[in-house]
């Protein structure tokens, strides 16, 4: 028997006696014989650790990995304490599954519930779940929290991140509901067509601050005139930005969401991240997904479980409004270890150290001729046009740069704390060659 | 009582710097400007080190112990698998970078689905989706699709068998579909007459898992796949169960039309504590037009990723799917090749029916015969004699350092236990296991008090859960 399988010949006799069968082949005689696999799998032989390291290897040694890396549009570079990977991997987190038998899963509850607490501290909202698949499945998860019979349309903003916008439409073809779109101006979500674009009859708008674009919008100006046309409102945010900016809670969010990647989960070419979601405690019992409580057992003992589950799948299976089963749990405790980790100060410093590495490095791209700029607040990204981005990201990825996202012909540009002065001044430098 | 990492909070204390930055400092609008700062946590590094430890120590897995929780496949996670997904390689790459730059991570992909089809007989997959449901939902969405295109607009029912995993009749109801639900014949398989009666002009598909829930294979399914696809509807496999066929019988070849796989099942990639997992959709080629945007294609020696194509429902997920889950399943399946799949289920088999014999007559089986990968036990006659229940026997096992098997589902059988042991469990640990619960069954008679109470060993004995549920306390309220 091969690698996983710990059986001798010895240990298969004894146990096709005790079953009362001559061979394991006996145990396969309910498979209609018209249909069974005749002869071997057209794959290949397995292989021994060193053989499957080296073509593993060999694949991740195909990619091309940036030390430098300007570039962000929904998935961020930040530095990853080393004590976050050690803690996380530890093989009884790992392994372990949904937290069913909360006696013998009190580690991960208890992860779980603090993750809930560290999301409400960051959103300034009430109640969080224990995550779902990414933000994008968050928003609209949030959609159809908000989805009435009378008002099932959502509104969304243009300066949304395209892929959200594309899985809420995705979402949308399920139930039928209409997603309106709400245009930007110049990068930004013009305000003064909110209320046209939704009426009296749409269930909520989605707004996302900063954009898809960088920029800081009017959330409370968005959430003021959604709440006046009786809507709900969204509010899809970058976790770290709001260690600088104002939480949903402050601006009357109903519901905040977000892709939590930024929380110490690696790039890993797009995934797996979490989604986050907060909310009202109004709207508490219609957040979808696991969410952890805290209870106590017969001898007082403080504990917790997994609450609130009469909303789902198990009990509710044809009428269910969400059938999320799991989270990212993994990707949660992620999260939480790194947000403990960074702590409140360091939090704030990365997030600072974001937004002044941008700030300088989009002062010194405006000053270079012919790139233009728009000026509006921004947390950690924004955008440029002007520059020729093809030949601009040749020649950064030439010195080991990953330069800018090319958004049509203009440059959305990120940096993070691991970005540092003289990277943004190399970076600048190459613009200029380019411009000249 | 161990604390929360807010209760071990000092205000100032940090463990994290940055390096000095010569950067001047820029102002942060005052209108945009946070109110108050979030109380993160503020802890030392040991102290941090300390508590995530503690909490791993009290979170039972795999490697802690035997996990037989059924339809769950909670087998050995290969250390390997993680070696190879945290490859910088793999872990720094960021996803908008360009297919020229990413060659490796889209052929391992592509590798990737090229094997799942041959091993599923599909014809095209995609990785996006993140979960097995998130999977179910993207079948059922191309399915709807799929009717949409003939203009079968009436098709607005996905049948569902009454020993369906909750996640079916939830999935389909979460897409748009009426769900009808197909009662279980005396074997514990569909009843074929009342398949008959269901299937109409408005049958949109069967959902079916096989084998089924009860740990059965659904013998019948050749006339089954005959009856929904005269109606003109397709089958959904849900590859909850695949690990019991590997190798044996292909859903293709089974008739099914569209399928998700759990690769956190099948393909040893670890649960977690609850996710991420990874739910690849594959598909007949009737269907694969409708995939989600983007699918990873080669042409030539090269390999991309497909954005445009007009029939598809779109994106499901952003970027491309649970890339490192994607790493540890091609690790698993390079690492068994054909052969050791085909092991893997067979012996997954021999494992449940040895299980399944040496409890039988202690622990009721309501349908005789053989089982898959798994087999559906219960308490109820243990209940009636002696007050026992399936969850008294679930705590009394956590004693004796093992994950209960699934209760109380599938919703059919009362009392229900549902036992998964997996291919990577040794004979040892089966008899073990058997002992346990051989021996809870006599403590139910001799002294069922000691059942009630169990368990002892644990951090903590059973958590009122009613109260969690009536007055939910979701956060920590930090005073200050």
């Amino acid at each position: 028997m091969t690698g996983y399988i710990p059986h001798t010949n010895e240990d298969i006799q004894k146990m096709l006696d005790v079953i009362g069968v001559d061979d394991i082949d006996a145990l396969f005689l309910n498979l209609p014989d018209a249909v069974k696999q005749k002869g071997r799998l057209n794959i290949p032989e397995g292989r021994s650790e060193i053989e499957v390291l080296d073509r593993l290897n060999e694949l991740a040694d195909k990619n091309t990995v940036y030390k430098t890396i300007f570039r962000g549009a929904g998935a961020y570079n930040h530095f990853i304490p080393s004590v976050v990977s050690s803690l996380a991997s530890r093989s009884e987190f790992l392994t372990a599954y949904t937290p069913y038998q909360p006696e013998i899963s009190q580690g991960i509850l208890q992860a779980m519930f603090e993750y809930q607490t560290m999301i409400c501290e960051l959103t300034g909202l009430e109640v969080s779940n224990a995550s779902v698949y990414d933000g994008a499945n968050a928003a609209a998860e949030a959609a159809v929290m908000c989805m009435t019979r009378k008002r099932s349309d959502i509104a969304i903003s243009d300066a949304v991140n395209p892929q959200i916008i594309a899985v809420l439409k995705s979402w949308s073809k399920a139930s039928g509901a209409q997603i309106r779109i709400v245009p930007q101006v110049d990068y930004k979500t013009d305000m003064d067509a909110i209320a046209g674009i939704m009426g009296d009859d749409c269930a909520a708008l989605i707004m996302q601050s900063p954009n898809y674009y960088g920029v800081v919008e009017d959330m409370q100006q968005a959430s003021d005139i959604t709440h006046d046309l009786g809507g709900y409102f969204v509010a899809s945010v970058n976790p770290t930005s709001l260690m600088l900016f104002q939480a949903p809670g402050e601006y009357g969010a109903d519901i905040a969401v977000g892709e939590g990647q930024p929380l110490g989960n690696p790039l890993a070419f797009g995934g797996p991240y979490l989604g986050f979601m907060a909310a009202t405690e109004k709207m508490m019992r219609k957040l979808p997904g696991r969410i952890v409580g805290q209870s106590h057992d017969k001898e007082g003992r403080r504990g917790y479980v997994l609450t609130l589950q009469a909303r789902e799948q198990h009990i509710r299976r044809e009428r269910a409004s969400s059938n999320v089963c799991s989270n990212q749990a993994h990707a949660a405790l992620t999260a939480t270890i790194y947000m403990a980790a960074m702590g409140k100060r360091g939090l704030y410093d990365v997030a600072k150290r974001c937004y002044d590495n941008a700030h300088y490095l989009k002062e010194q791209l405006c000053k270079i001729d012919g790139v233009s700029c728009n000026y509006h607040p921004f947390f950690h990204e924004f955008m440029t046009s002007g520059v020729d981005g093809k030949k601009l990201n040749q020649k950064l990825s030439d010195q080991g740069i990953l330069g800018p996202f090319e958004v049509e012909s203009s440059l959305l540009w990120c940096t993070t704390e691991l970005n540092n002065k003289d990277d943004i001044d190399k970076v600048v430098s190459i613009a200029r060659e380019v411009m000249t | 009582m161990m604390k929360l990492i807010f209760e071990i909070t000092k205000e100032d204390r940090r463990s994290v710097r940055l390096p000095m930055s010569t950067i001047p400092s820029f102002n942060i609008p005052k209108e945009y400007a946070r109110g108050q700062r979030p109380h993160l946590p503020e802890v030392s590094k040991i102290d941090l080190v300390r508590h995530y430890t503690a909490l791993s120590l009290r979170t039972h897995g795999v490697d802690n112990g035997f996990y037989p929780l059924g339809s769950c496949t909670m087998k050995y996670n290969p250390k390997v698998n993680e070696k190879t997904a945290s490859l910088v390689g793999f872990t720094n790459i960021h996803p908008l970078q360009s297919a020229q730059e990413t060659q490796g991570a889209l052929e391992l992909m592509y590798d990737l689905k090229t094997m799942l089809c041959e091993i599923t007989g599909m014809y095209d997959m995609t990785m996006q989706p993140a979960a097995g449901a998130h999977g179910e939902w993207t079948g059922l969405m191309m399915m709807k699709k799929y009717h949409e295109m003939r203009g079968d607009t009436q098709k607005r029912v996905i049948l569902v068998p009454d020993s369906a995993h909750g996640t079916n009749p939830a999935s389909a109801h979460v897409a748009g579909f009426d769900v009808k639900s197909i009662p279980s014949a005396a074997d514990g398989g569909v009843d074929l007459e009342a398949l008959r009666d269901a299937v109409g002009d408005d049958t949109a598909g069967l959902m079916l898992t096989n084998p089924n829930t009860l740990g059965i294979f659904e013998s019948r399914i050749v006339e089954m796949a005959k009856i929904v696809h005269e109606a003109g509807g397709l089958l959904y496999y849900d590859g909850a169960n695949l690990n019991a066929i590997m190798g044996q019988v292909r859903p293709g070849d089974m008739g099914f039309d569209v399928i998700h796989l759990n690769l956190h099942k099948t393909f040893s990639t670890p649960h977690g504590g609850g996710g991420p997992g990874s739910g690849p959709v594959g598909c007949a080629k009737r269907l694969a037009q409708f995939l989600p945007t983007p699918n990873v294609e080669k042409k030539g020696d090269t390999y991309f990723l497909q954005h445009d194509n007009e029939d598809s429902i779109g994106s499901v997920k952003s970027f491309y799917g649970h890339f490192l889950t994607l790493v540890r399943a091609y690790t698993y399946i390079l690492s068994l090749g054909a052969d050791g799949l085909s092991d893997a289920s067979r012996i997954a088999v021999l494992n449940a029916n040895y299980m399944m014999a040496r409890l039988k007559d202690t622990y009721t089986v309501p349908f005789n015969g053989l089982c898959m990968h798994e087999f559906v036990m219960t308490a109820q006659k243990l209940k009636e004699e002696t007050g026992i229940s399936a969850m008294d026997v679930a705590k009394a096992l956590l004693d004796e350092g093992i994950h209960p098997p699934t209760v109380y589902f599938p919703l059919i059988v009362k009392e229900a236990m549902m036992v998964e042991p997996t291919e990577t469990e040794s004979i040892e640990t089966l008899d073990h296991a058997c002992d346990v619960l051989l021996s809870i069954a006599r403590i139910a008679k001799e002294d069922p008090q000691q059942l009630h109470d169990a368990p002892v060993t644990t951090v903590i004995s059973r958590l009122d859960e009613v109260e969690a549920a009536r007055n939910p306390i979701l956060r920590y309220s930090i005073s200050l």
